[in-house]
Parts: C-alpha cells; structure tokens; sequence
C-alpha cells in the first residue's frame, strides 16, 4: 500500500462497560517507526491496544482512529486486520481443535484477497514460508500442526504471535507487553523476531509496562502514559529516565 | 463493531441441497397409509407371500403402537398427508448414463458420480423410494463381496436375506421401526465375505424430491468373520413448506474378528422428520463404529446401538449434533454389554444455535455376568448463543461389579475473546464462527477419510450462514 503508512489516533476516548479510561490520547505511528508507549499498571495501555484492534467491549466514544486515512472507527476486527493492523495479544486465546497452520492459511488469504491477490498462496509455498519464519523463531516444525495457544507454555504463545505477525506482514503492528512472562532466553527469540521484520515496510508500537524489552528492540520514539492519556513523549533517552526515576516521576510532572 | 446482517437460517443449503426436480414418477401411491396402500407396494414389487405378511403384520403392530413420550415432538406427524411409497423410474441404472436426466442431473449437482470415480468401492443412489443407480467394483464382486439394493437382495439372496432380515430390529421395537417393516423400500444389502477388506468405502445417498415424500430404506450389512467394511451414507432434501419423513431401519452384524465402520452425514432440509433406527451385534473380538453425523432435519431421533455379544467385542460411537434455528437433534448412542471384557467408547459433541436444540441420549447397559468391561462416555456440548438449548441423558444400568465406568460432560460457550482473536488476523466473523466450531468437533471429523473431512467443514460452515452479528 502506500509508501509512508500511518497509524493516527487523535484525541481518542475509549471506555469500558461506562468507565472512561482512556481520555483523549493522541499518537502517529508511521512505517519504519518504532515507538516505545510505556505506563504503570492502569494507565490503559491494554485498552488502547484492544480498542486499536476493535475489540467490541472496548467502547470508543470520542476521537478518531486512522489507517492510512481510513477510518479504523467504520471497520470491524477483522477488516482492520485484512487492511494491515495487527496485535501481539497480551494473553492470546485457546483455540482447541484448530491448527496454526490451518487458521495461519485462512488468515494469510484474506489479507492478501485485501491486497488483490485473488489466489491463496499454493500449500507448498505457504509450508515453506511457515517453515521459514519458524526457523527464525526456533519454532519446531511440529508447532505448525499444534492447536493455536492449546496448551502452550507463556513463551510459546508469545512466539507464535510474533510467528503469526511475519507471515501476515503487517503495516502497522501493536505489541501488547510481549515481553510480559517471559524469560531472558525467550525473550531474545521474541526480540530478534520482531527485529527481523521491522524495517521501512513496518511500524511497531511497543506496549509496555518496564524498560527490559528496549534493551533488545530499539525505539526511536518513547511516549509516557499516564491516567488514559500521553504526559510525556522523547526519545530512547525518556525510557532510560523512567527506569531510573519510577512511574511517579511522571505523574509529578503532570500533576504540576 | 459493525452490525451484520441477520439472515435466514441454512440460506446456503436452498441453492446447493434445497433444489427439486418435476418428475413425472412412474407409480405414485395414495397419499395416506392403510392396509391396502401396505399390501399395494408389496405387490408392485412382486415379492414372495413371507415378506408381504411381515409388511402386513408390522402395519397391525405400527396401528397398535404409541407413539414416544419423550424426545422430540413427534405428536405433529400427519401420518395421513404422506406419499408411502414413489418409484421414479422403470428400471435400476447399471451406468449413469441409463438414469434419466433430471435425476442425473440431481446427483451430479451433489457430486456423487465424481466422488465414485474418485475414492470409493461402489455406490448406491436412492431417489424417493427406489434406488435408481447401483454399483460395485467388479475386483470386489470377484471376491465375493454383495452390496445392492435391499429389494434385488430380497430377489437375489433370499437365503442370505431371511436369515439375517429383521433379526437386530423386529416390528415390535419400536412405532417407526414398524412403520419401517411394513412400507420398507430401497436401502442396501451388504455381505462382506470372510477375510476380506474393502479398502476403500462403499457409499449410499438417499435424495428426497418429491413433497410429503415417506422415505423408508431398510439396510442389511453382513460382515463375516475378520472382513472390514466402511459404509457411507449421505442425505438431502428440498426445501418445502410441509413435512416429510424419514425412517430407516439398518441392522448390521459384525462376525468374529470382522470391523465395520458406518459413517452417516445427515443433511435433510429443515422440513424433514428424522426418525431412524439403527442397531448392530458385534461377536468375539469384532469392532463396531458409528460415526453419525446430524446437521439438518426438522427433528432426529437417532440411536444408533451397539450389542457386545461376546468377549472382546468393542464399539466406538462418534456423534455430532448441530441444531440450528427450528431444528431440534436428539442424537446419542447405544452400547448394550452382554459378554465379558466388553468395551465401548461414545463421544458427542453438540452444538446449538438460533434457538436449536441438540443434545445426547445414551445408554451403557453392563449385563450381570459382563465381568472385566469397560464403558467411557464423553458429551461435550456448544452453545453458540444464549437462546439456544443442550440436553444430555446419560443413561446406565449397571448390574455387575467387576467394570470400569467412565463419564465425562462439558458445556462451553463460544467465547467473545476467540472470536475477537481469529477476527484480528482478518478472517469474517461467520468464518471464525465456523472454524470455532469446526475446531470443536475436530476429534472426531479427524476420524473421517478425508474427503468426508473436508466435506463436515463446508457444512459446517454452511450451517453458521446467517449468523446473528
């Protein structure tokens, strides 16, 4: 699609079951741009991300949502996955019965009918793009037969989100805290992974409560969020500032 | 989220299953039952004076009998509206070609000539009351193995016929069973000779078309000892504002060491009663397997029942229920332990949507004297929406102390998060649904060859068209 796609949320409102969290946040992601959104627990960084993606208990009651210019707000979940929006889950669902490389197949067809690739890609070239970007998540071949999330250990379904993002090949992806549960050694694979794709054709907003996963993907941007809206925004610099002052430094900030 | 749009239950099967033909049939029989209408198909087949007083006799015991109190509803049957018995065409097709057009045209539509050409042993196409197209593969006549019709058995192999005939399912079991014995027409007869395997599966399909059709095959499956056979049948109908009935009865007796495996994918259209009975006898060390598989009819009554009669027999009962809106499956299975280190095995998965309703009705029986069996019964229902109902009955009757009971019953809904998953990754609502469900009865569509596998799933998928956004 377009050469500098963006995601552009403006002044966005979301609540749930009637409580407002998320209280005009405003942020552009464009492609080949890492941003760092970091926030202590509550401040509605997993409502931002669910309601990014359209996640229909998350009501949005104010502000706008934009995707290349086209209203996020007016499409359901799936259609704002076909248009190139994607998000590493937080904690990714159970789907018993269905194989990873079954859903991956049915799912890579409807983005790529979205990008007028009418055909599905031939089951032999799709086996060898699964095994490809297994390899590079040190997933066993075996993982593409298992049910998705059916019995996987915490850092096996943060892989196999990161596995389902490099085969979809999105524009604009939101990690929600993918560094959540993890160990150092998984956490490197799910870094070099993410690492792997970003570049000019991605956009990465990284969702996170701690500095450790920064260590291994470098953002360009950091913001700061606060109470459902962004109080600070930096660079790299700003996340190495909240490592060491704490949460509360920010919140004087935006109390004074 | 968007609203979707609600559409009809089942829109997809009117244009694929739900079409009719205008055929001129060669002979019609009265709209209604009596004894006369009983006596008149017997004659127009010409048989021998035994079976025409076994049809006699069941019509006495269908007239005697009650019908079930329990179940579905069964109470709304105008038995006096039904067409009992329609012959389409003159003489049995041997080639498709000797099948007249429209009639042709209706199996191709359904993919039947395809599919024998592709991966079965024989096929057997049944249209109203007769079958209209039969045929095996001449390497399996060569070793002996039968599969025709069940009225050319009754001509050809009336030995083989009589000794076996209505000996699992007498008139006396039950009102349909009876009604079955007394207007019975079609269905297959299958003796498979000891030791030999019939690699790839023998198919049936029964197609309603005419409206207030009576459909009642009768079907024989002989498996002599250490044979194995898999028996297919499949079934669609138009789509009609009034009501039709189907009532077979199958009976299969499964020899010494010998395993049968019979698959059935009911597909009727929403306007058809379903009302079947279905028993088999496993002897020593035989395998029994029902897969049955219900989607469409208005109301199923379905059982299918297993008689362990000697050591070491065992059965597996498969069974898929989806009831969507106006649909109601009462399904489950049988296994009857009447021998020593018996084991039986049920699993059911029930779906419910738009209202429907499906559920499971089992009994295990452990005779006294059924020392060292085992029985595992596993129900799992899904309901897809909060108007929908799941029932299960898990009967046992257990008179001996030496065995292993197993029972397990789960009933999920379908999650708002999965379906918020497979949506974010750009798959539409309606085909997340069905791969959720699909996903749900995969432990036993994984038991299906593979065409049969692939054909659930395209069901499946139909059934969840018209989905309530």
């Amino acid at each position: 699609m377009s050469a500098n796609a963006t995601l552009e949320i403006q002044s966005l409102h979301v609540s749930i079951e009637g409580k407002p969290i998320l209280k005009g946040l405003s942020l552009k992601v464009k492609k080949g741009e890492i941003h760092a959104l970091m926030g202590p627990n509550g401040s509605g960084k997993s409502t931002l991300a669910n309601a990014l993606m359209g996640n229909p208990k998350y009501e949005v009651t104010e502000g706008k949502i934009l995707l290349n210019g086209q209203d996020l707000l007016e499409m359901g979940a799936d259609e704002r996955g076909r248009k190139g929006l994607f998000l590493a889950f937080q904690y990714p669902t159970a789907i018993p019965g269905v194989s990873v490389a079954n859903f991956l197949r049915m799912a890579l067809t409807a983005r790529r009918k979205e990008m007028g690739e009418e055909k599905p890609l031939p089951p032999k070239e799709f086996r060898a793009l699964m095994k490809e970007k297994m390899a590079i998540l040190k997933m066993d071949d075996s993982f593409a037969g298992r049910y998705i999330n059916d019995g996987f250990s915490g850092g096996e379904k943060k892989r196999a989100e990161i596995l389902q993002m490099a085969v979809l090949r999105p524009e604009i992806a939101i990690l929600d805290e993918t560094d959540s549960g993890l160990d150092i050694d998984a956490l490197r694979i799910v870094s070099d992974g993410v690492n792997a794709l970003a570049g000019p054709d991605l956009g990465v907003l990284l969702i996170t409560h701690y500095q450790r996963i920064l260590n291994y993907i470098k953002p360009q941007f950091v913001h700061v969020l606060v109470d459902g809206r962004v109080v600070k925004s930096g660079g790299p610099e700003l996340a190495h500032e909240l490592e060491a002052q704490g949460y509360d430094w920010v919140r004087d900030i935006q109390a004074a | 989220m968007k609203q979707q749009q609600t559409l009809d239950i089942r829109e997809g099967y009117k244009e694929k299953f739900g079409f009719h033909d205008d055929i001129k049939p060669i002979f019609k029989s009265r709209r209604g039952l009596d004894k006369d209408v009983v006596a008149q198909i017997s004659d127009m087949k010409g048989e021998p004076a035994w079976m025409r007083d076994f049809r006699l006799k069941s019509y006495q015991e269908f007239e005697r009998k009650t019908l079930p109190r329990w179940g579905g509803n069964v109470a709304e049957i105008d038995f006096q509206n039904i067409f009992y018995y329609l012959k389409p065409m003159e003489e049995q097709g041997k080639t498709w070609e000797d099948v007249p057009g429209d009639i042709k045209r209706t199996f191709d539509k359904l993919g039947i000539p395809e599919a024998e050409q592709k991966f079965l042993s024989g096929v057997g196409a049944q249209y109203d009351s007769e079958v209209v197209y039969h045929k095996i593969k001449e390497s399996l006549t060569k070793q002996g193995v039968l599969f025709l019709d069940t009225d050319s058995a009754l001509r050809e192999h009336p030995d083989l016929f009589r000794e076996y005939f209505g000996t699992l399912i007498p008139p006396t079991d039950n009102k349909f069973a009876a009604l079955n014995s007394a207007v019975w027409s079609g269905g297959s007869f299958i003796y498979v000779p000891k030791g030999v395997q019939v690699e790839m599966p023998l198919q049936a399909y029964f197609r309603i078309n005419a409206q207030n059709m009576g459909q009642f095959e009768r079907t024989l499956i002989i498996v002599d000892e250490g044979a194995w056979v898999h028996y297919v049948e499949g079934c669609t109908a138009p789509i009609y504002a009034s009501d039709s009935l189907h009532s077979a009865v199958v009976e299969i007796i499964v020899k010494r060491g010998a395993r049968c495996r019979y698959t059935t994918i009911q597909n009727w259209s929403n306007n058809v009663y379903n009302l079947v009975t279905k028993r088999a006898a496993a002897y020593g060390d035989a395998t029994m397997e029902w897969v049955d598989a219900n989607l469409g009819s208005k109301l199923t009554m379905k059982y299918p029942s297993v008689y362990l009669m000697e050591a070491g027999a065992h059965v597996e009962i498969l069974s898929i229920a989806f009831a969507g809106k106006g649909q109601h499956q009462d399904a489950g299975g049988k296994a009857v332990h009447a021998a020593p280190n018996t084991t039986s095995s049920i699993v059911s998965k029930s779906i419910s949507k738009d209202g429907g309703r499906a559920g499971y009705r089992g009994l295990i029986k452990i005779a006294k004297g059924a020392k060292g069996s085992k029985s595992n019964v596993r129900c799992d229902a899904l309901l897809l929406d909060e108007h929908s109902r799941s029932d299960t009955y898990p009967y046992m009757e257990i008179e001996e102390d030496q065995v292993t009971i197993g029972h397990e019953a789960t009933v999920s809904k379908i999650g708002d998060e999965q379906l918020f998953y497979l949506m974010s990754r750009g798959i539409p609502e309606v085909e997340a649904a069905a791969m959720i469900v699909n996903g749900f009865i995969e432990p036993i569509t994984k038991e299906l060859p593979m065409e049969y596998a692939v054909e659930m799933n395209r069901l499946i998928q139909l059934q969840m068209e018209g989905s309530v956004g």
